[in-house]
């Protein structure tokens, strides 16, 4: 009975500790989830003459990941998003963020082209509007042009199984109905 | 040898420099550079995340400082530019979070827990002096005497 209080005490300890081990201290929670993407005037990256607005991300729930060519942790899911978009037909839209065209271009010609537009982003303008901090990030707008969900790393097939598939599936359910 | 100390000295005071921002930004307005460094020391870097804005030789960094400088030009105040780094990264770029619900067990935790270790430290002080200041029963008195034989006759001799 005794020891009862200090064992009571350092099960707490440890079940504090432990939760605070399996946190991960790189995780920024985004302020940006709910609300509504911002606006942004960026010309798409094929086709500089072609201006993308907010408007191009409006009636439908889809994914926008972005990447680019500088950055070697996006390399490694670019497989991934290629057999996302051709296999299951999801809709990426790329945000190409402080890159140059030509480098940017010659990645999607060398590793293939997930994305169904991209916008190009040389300033990083969208990006800092959108609170990128750690490319690649990937997140999920809804049909409204709200911002539901956000990863900041590389995707792999268990984070797309796990958080964005279902995420996507109820949107675009919400969506149709 | 005195001159070798003094060159590592100042060696050591150079690197010290080289440390300082990549591109800085400088105003001719004393009170508009001393508000711009102040917002850097208050923001934290996301990349290299324990570090400040000030500090920080990350790429996102740099483009956050230009942020700062571009708004602090524009003659926004430091709340504005502190609102607009939070709307986009969160409460996570201050060093000094804002006071509020969520953030109440980490203003107050550290007072509150000073004041619940104090209240059973007194506790336990009052219970212990209670014990002592306890006179025996005659009961109690007897077993002593049983225990400590030889107290007992020291007192007796006594």
């Amino acid at each position: 009975m005794k020891f009862m209080v200090p064992l009571a005490i350092f099960g707490v300890l440890v079940a504090v500790l432990a939760i605070g081990l399996k946190l991960d201290p790189r995780y920024v929670p985004s302020p940006l989830i709910d609300k509504a993407a911002p606006a942004f005037s960026l010309s798409a990256l094929e086709d500089a003459n072609t201006t993308l607005t907010k408007a191009s991300f409006s009636g439908r729930p889809l994914v926008l990941n972005v990447w680019a060519s500088w950055c070697s942790a996006c390399r490694v899911e670019h497989p991934l998003l290629v057999s996302l978009a051709q296999a299951q037909g999801i809709e990426i839209t790329g945000l190409n963020y402080k890159d140059t065209r030509e480098a940017a271009q010659a990645l999607l010609t060398e590793h293939g082209n997930p994305y169904h537009q991209n916008i190009f982003d040389p300033a990083g303008t969208l990006g800092l509007d959108l609170g990128v901090y750690g490319v690649p990030e990937t997140f999920v707008i809804d049909r409204d042009g709200i911002i539901r969900h956000k990863q900041v790393g590389p995707l792999t097939p268990e984070i797309w199984q796990r958080d964005i598939a279902p995420l996507l599936a109820k949107l675009k359910a919400k969506a149709g109905a | 040898m005195r001159r070798f100390f003094c060159l590592s000295f100042v060696l050591c005071l150079a690197t010290g420099l080289v440390g300082a921002a990549d591109t800085p930004h400088t105003f001719t307005d004393p009170a508009l550079q001393a508000r711009y460094e102040t917002l850097l020391n208050e923001l934290r870097c996301l990349v290299c995340q324990n570090q400040s804005l000030a500090d920080s030789h990350a790429d996102l960094a740099q483009d956050l400082r230009d942020e700062v400088y571009r708004m602090v030009t524009a003659g926004q105040d430091n709340a504005a530019v502190l609102r607009f780094m939070v709307a986009r990264y969160g409460d996570f770029v201050l060093y000094r979070p804002a006071v509020k619900p969520l953030t109440w067990s980490l203003w107050f935790g550290p007072l509150g827990l000073f004041f619940l270790v104090a209240i059973l430290w007194w506790r336990i002080q009052r219970q212990s002096s209670k014990i002592l200041d306890t006179p025996l029963s005659s009961d109690e008195r007897q077993r002593l005497a049983a225990l400590l034989p030889t107290a007992d006759s020291h007192d007796n001799a006594s």
